[in-house]
């Protein structure tokens, strides 16, 4: 769209620059790598130009001008860093600061806030103000997000992006002036599927999720480029991990998928998977029970099992398991003969975000439903149906079983369980086989619309565990088939050379930002 | 009944019927000449109209002082939406009360101005915002309007002429912030009465989006008169580039207050000492603001200038609203100015950053220097708090509340001093 416009050239801070018309002081700015201070203006949403942090000065205008909704014109000339504009931004810091509480210790923003950094950088080492602040108190507005009104900006991105992006504009500020804070209009809390969004918009520590509150500061966090595997939708986001846990997961702005948004539930969610017992180390079935033992003697031995197996190999899959594992999870089912791999996903209702309608928290509660059914595996209602009768391999593949029938896995000639946790269905396998989750790997995803996205390792997997698509390729490889994969690119090249939907693809082209599958969509779509 | 003040020197072309019952209503307004403007405007081009106010460079009485023809040449005239026009009635700027007598007294006055304005604008559909306080006057306006639907100055086919125009009275829910143009417009539609982003103007996108021409009252109730008598005839009063009379509405240390209606090249001095009797018995005056509190404050001898706007400019302040305070020696210019930027800080709509912290900033300094807890790094502070607010702001609200206290300062630095020094005050009380 921007090839349609009329270039104009601009002078910004010394340095030329044509940008097309229409665009503002501040998006030109930041062509140049020149970063305006702001605080309400936020990409996603719409300017008031009200916290008068972007102010700049342009050659020619008595006062100096918002420059999140000044427009460029041809031949204007931009200052973002003189005198006049530095002590602009200086002043609005100081007012800012009044009746700031100044609690950055103790504050869950502290180390990512707007504030600080900008006070950090342009504010004034002295405060001037011998007058008490004012004290404001804090409260919750949903059940789990509490407002605290004296760090508060008032700069309005939570009541904007209520308004404009959830389409159910609850928020607003009460009073006015310096009396004014943000709350609903009722007594009652809000509830919305997508109500933590305005926890990530807020630029200070106002508005706080209480499931994050002192549980981190954010410069001890790791932070990883992560799909969020909470739906098919796969948002991209920010794992933040500290002490081999993930503590939160932040959206990770992409305009083909989620914007910069992402709904609670996943966020909820899935921050709580590692927990539980974990499978740690490969075991083996010795007569009547299963034995630890390394990885080489168990791949031994599942190379072994498998070459004597007569009967062809059934698979019930999680439709959360990764391309990459699930691809070698079926070459290796067919050395003995694939007659059939399931998976059931768990469902709930769909919760479209109104105001970017491309992102919903989908149907499917998994996120790689579509890359199963991709590679061949056919989803079922009840898993152990299709599995009745069966008596030749099982696998099961991340697939805790909870609700399995009591004999499962019984009376077949091979039950191999690879799993993240200990089941107690996994009793009954031959062999066990460790896994890591999603945030212990790094893999691919395909999303409901066939988009294929990468996700990467955030933490060590416990124990032994090690990726199914590294320890199968090893298996794949004793097997007779070909040399084992080195990376997850080559497991994804090995994919997409044999699965006709990938073609053109590869680990490298997916990136952070992800591509559409040929069957979604020319390369040029995925680009656009 | 007369009109609390009547004085020989004014010269009295809005306010001629203050004080006159009979010519609230519609039949006494007509007997007084009222709606001839209307009819003969309506048998004019619109751009004609237009023209003669252009022509009769009258200025917008609400602050601005924005030529009014040339305002309204900005509409635009393709017809493609649908143009409105707002009467501002939301008068609330602090020493201000020249509306309100107007809407009062000579509601018809209003309205026919407004409905000419209307046609020349091609605007369907007119509000009066009015400030909620005024209910009094919220009751006649219906009134009035009421009557002017029944005989036809209102509604379709205005006088057989094809133009056809609503009028709505909107009250207000009580904020000086709605009276700032786009806030009113905010106000209007139901939103919080916050100033928006220019541009786009009102012009361009006023209420409900549409193009839209906010007027002040005093402005259109000065319109039927030029469009009646000719650019000419109102040219016979004031200056070149302020021509017509205007109401002052003076309080304060006076001895005669209330509204005065004179040409805009009257001498300010007089109309403080002449008309308004000047400081009451024994008293000296300190300063005049002569525009309503967001203007400078002029000391007594810099009062003697025309009230025209450049006359005022020259002085050092500006003619505003019109609505013009007197303080004599009894004042604390301290306490005055504190309570002006009290004012502008439980006012302030709190947008902006600047605006919304800063009045409050300095309305705690002015509160600590008047307890006598001042300290002279402060007087550099409010200075340089006032810099940071002045033309940092969506709205020139944040000006307003920095104007008082900065010419406060430059012109009456000892009373400030005086506080800070000996800890109290030296107003002769």
């Amino acid at each position: 769209m921007d090839n349609d416009r009329k270039l104009i050239n601009v002078t910004i801070d010394g340095i030329e620059v044509s940008v097309p018309e229409g665009k503002t002081i501040l998006e030109a700015a930041e062509r140049l790598g020149i970063v305006i201070p702001r605080y309400c203006y936020h990409p996603a949403l719409s300017a008031p130009a009200q916290c008068r942090m972007c102010l700049v000065e342009v050659e020619g205008a008595p006062k100096p001008l918002p420059s999140c909704v000044q427009q460029v014109q041809d031949g204007m000339v931009v200052s973002t860093d003189c005198a006049e504009a530095r002590k602009a931004r200086r002043g609005v810091i100081e007012f800012l600061l009044l009746n700031h509480p100044l609690d950055c210790p103790i504050c869950d923003a502290a180390g990512q806030c707007m504030l600080q950094d900008y006070a950090h950088e342009t504010g004034q080492l002295r405060r001037r103000a011998v007058e008490p602040t004012v004290v404001l108190g804090r409260d919750h507005v949903t059940s789990e997000i509490v407002y605290f009104a004296d760090r508060c900006i008032l700069c309005t991105r939570c009541v904007r992006f209520m308004e404009e992006i959830a389409e159910e504009p609850v928020l607003q500020v009460i009073q006015r002036g310096h009396k004014g804070y943000i709350d609903t209009m009722t007594d009652e809390l809000f509830e919305h599927p997508f109500s933590m969004n305005i926890v990530d918009v807020c630029p200070v520590g106002a508005l706080v999720n209480e499931d994050f509150l002192f549980k981190a500061r954010s410069w001890d966090l790791d932070q990883t480029a992560s799909i969020c595997p909470g739906c098919s939708q796969g948002c991209n986001v920010l794992l933040g991990t500290k002490e081999q846990r993930v503590v939160r997961l932040k959206p990770r702005p992409n305009p083909e998928v989620n914007s910069h948004w992402m709904c609670d539930y996943g966020r909820r969610e899935v921050v709580r998977w590692g927990a539980g017992i974990r499978a740690e180390v490969p075991m083996v079935r010795e007569s009547d029970r299963l034995v630890a033992i390394d990885w080489s003697r168990a791949l031994d031995a599942l190379v072994e099992a498998l070459s004597e197996a007569s009967g062809g190999a059934k698979a019930i899959v999680s439709p959360g398991a990764s391309n990459e594992s699930l691809f070698t999870l079926r070459s290796l089912m067919e050395r003995v003969g694939f007659e059939g791999g399931y998976f059931h996903v768990t469902t709930g209702s769909e919760q479209v975000l109104k105001g970017f309608p491309k992102l919903a928290l989908r149907e499917d509660r998994a996120a790689n439903a579509r890359g199963a059914e991709l590679l061949g595996f056919e989803r079922v209602d009840y898993v152990y149906g299709a599995l009745l009768g069966h008596r030749g391999v099982v696998f099961v593949l991340e697939e805790a079983l909870d609700g399995a029938p009591e004999d499962f896995g019984e009376g077949v000639e091979l039950f191999i369980y690879i799993g993240s946790h200990l089941s107690p269905a996994a009793g009954k396998a031959d062999i066990v086989l460790p896994c890591p989750i999603w945030a212990e790997m790094e893999g691919t995803f395909t999303n409901f619309e066939d988009r294929v996205q990468r996700f990467n390792q955030a933490l060590r997997p416990p124990g032994l565990a090690r990726p199914i698509w590294l320890s199968f390729s090893v298996a794949l490889a004793r097997l007779g088939a070909g040399e084992p994969f080195t990376s997850v690119a080559a497991a994804f090249g090995a994919l997409a050379e044999e699965l006709g939907v990938y073609s053109g693809l590869s680990y490298e082209r997916i990136g952070l930002n992800g591509a559409t599958t040929a069957a979604a969509g020319s390369a040029a779509a995925a680009r656009r | 009944m007369a009109y609390p003040y009547e004085h020989p020197r004014e010269t009295r072309v809005l306010s001629k019927y203050f004080g006159d019952e009979d010519a609230i209503g519609i039949d006494g307004w007509i007997e007084r000449g009222g709606y001839k403007a209307l009819a003969k405007a309506l048998g004019m081009a619109q751009d004609a109209v237009t023209e003669v106010v252009k022509d009769s460079g009258l200025r917008g009485r609400g602050g601005a002082g924005f030529p009014a023809g040339l305002k309204w040449s900005f509409m635009p005239k393709d017809g493609k939406l649908p143009n409105y026009l707002a009467c501002n009635a939301d008068e609330s700027e602090p020493g201000t009360f020249k509306d309100r007598e107007l809407m009062r007294w000579t509601p018809h006055q209003v309205i026919e101005g407004i409905i000419i304005a209307s046609y020349a604008i091609r605007a369907q559909h007119a509000y009066i915002y009015i400030r909620g306080e005024f209910v009094d006057i919220v009751r006649v306006l219906n009134g009035a309007v009421v009557e002017a639907y029944e005989r036809g100055y209102l509604g379709e086919n205005i006088l057989g002429s094809g133009y056809g125009l609503d009028l709505t009275v909107h009250a207000g829910a009580g904020a000086y912030i709605a009276g700032e143009e786009t806030g009113l417009l905010n106000s209007l539609e139901g939103r919080r009465a916050e100033p928006r982003v220019k541009p786009p103007f009102p012009a361009q996108r006023g209420a409900f989006g549409m193009p839209t021409t906010v007027n002040n009252v005093e402005t259109l109730a000065s319109v039927p008169g030029i469009v009646e008598n000719g650019a000419d005839w109102y040219r016979q009063w004031g200056t070149e580039k302020s021509p017509g009379t205007k109401l002052f509405s003076c309080c304060g240390h006076l001895q005669r207050p209330g509204n005065y209606e004179v040409p805009l090249d009257f001498n300010l001095k007089e109309l403080v000492y002449d008309l308004c009797g000047g400081p009451p018995e024994g008293r000296e005056l300190l300063g005049v603001i002569p525009g309503g509190s967001s203007v400078p404050i002029l000391t007594a001898d810099e009062i003697d200038c025309d009230v025209s706007y450049e006359g005022i400019e020259a002085a050092g302040s500006f003619l505003g609203s019109g609505g013009l305070i007197a303080m004599d020696d009894s004042t604390c210019m301290v306490r005055a100015v504190r309570r002006m930027v009290e004012f502008y800080d439980h006012e302030s709509c709190g947008q902006c950053t600047p605006c919304r912290e800063g009045t409050s900033w300095l309305a705690k300094i002015l509160r600590r220097i008047e307890r006598g807890e001042g300290r002279e790094e402060d007087i550099p502070l409010l200075l340089d708090i006032g810099a940071n607010m002045a033309g940092k702001t969506i709205c020139p609200l944040s000006d307003s509340a920095a104007v008082p206290v900065v010419s406060s300062i430059q012109k009456f630095e000892d009373e400030y001093m005086g506080h800070i020094r000996d800890g109290g005050c030296t107003a002769k009380r």
